[in-house]
């Protein structure tokens, strides 16, 4: 049976993040947009404590506490914009937030 | 590092779900796709000797990160019909061609350069009291930069969304 090594997290964490990505590509819903970019912060974490626990080092996973903090803030600030946006257009397509077009 | 066959399991499914989250056509769906693979990301975790990042993974980001997602979803009433919006097909065509790029780019220099030749260390100490020490002790500074980085988004959600103008009284 094959040793699960640490190219096989890379590997998932790459697909995730490539995944999330599409999602913000693909999708006018502003709130899965910002769920896409939970999920790429997410495949990061993963990278992160996979390379913590290879390099037997502690010090990747301190930096998931802070990229989970960043994401809180990220997603508390995101959600309020959401509202207030659509509090004023009356709608969370992100193609209807286009007043700056040249 | 870990079970081969509970890897490929988990993997699968954490794929399916990231996949299922960006494909649904209703939020309400997505974020639970989304839910389901925290989860399993934070069955992930415990397998990679990371218990104490699974717990935060289970109660920070599938509890309130996406609780507060929810919570904006009913708020807005997004999962009602009008507001289901459609993709653009040339911007998925777009999305899908770059996303491979991607994939393959990174694959391309993972395997080329960067393939680890060791095939990786001993278990360590992973107890909370070992990252608290770690975090209150060399990276004490980078903790009071987060609690300050909380602090302002908390202030600039409130700006946001208070209502101006108009008396509450």
């Amino acid at each position: 049976m094959p040793e699960v090594t640490i190219d096989w997290y890379v590997a998932l964490g790459v697909i995730l993040f490539t995944i999330g990505a599409i999602g913000v590509l693909v999708r006018r819903n502003a709130i899965v947009i910002f769920m896409s970019i939970e999920l790429m912060l997410n495949a990061a974490n993963l990278v992160f404590v996979a390379f913590a626990r290879h390099l037997g080092n502690l010090d990747g996973q301190v930096f998931v506490f802070f990229v989970t903090t960043v994401a809180a803030a990220e997603a508390a600030v995101g959600l309020a914009l959401i509202v207030t946006i659509f509090r004023t257009k009356a709608s969370i397509n992100v193609d209807a937030i286009n007043s700056m077009r040249g | 590092m870990g079970n081969p066959i509970l890897f490929a399991v988990l993997a699968l499914f954490a794929i399916g779900s990231a996949l299922g989250m960006v494909l649904s056509r209703n939020a309400v769906h997505s974020a639970l796709w989304l839910i389901f693979n925290f989860s399993l990301v934070a069955v992930l975790y415990v397998v990679l000797n990371a218990p104490f990042i699974a717990m935060v993974q289970v109660t920070v980001y599938a509890g309130a990160i996406m609780v507060l997602f929810l919570f904006v979803i009913m708020l807005l009433a997004a999962d009602m019909p009008r507001a289901i919006i459609p993709t653009r097909s040339a911007h998925t065509l777009l999305a899908v061609v770059l996303g491979t790029a991607m994939v393959a780019i990174l694959g391309y220099v993972f395997l080329r350069g960067a393939a680890p030749a060791v095939g990786g260390a001993d278990p360590i100490d992973t107890a909370p009291i070992t990252l608290g020490f770690l975090l209150f002790e060399t990276y004490v500074l980078p903790f009071q930069v987060t609690a300050v980085l909380l602090l302002v988004s908390m202030i600039g959600v409130v700006v946001l969304t208070v209502r101006r103008g108009k008396s509450n009284a």
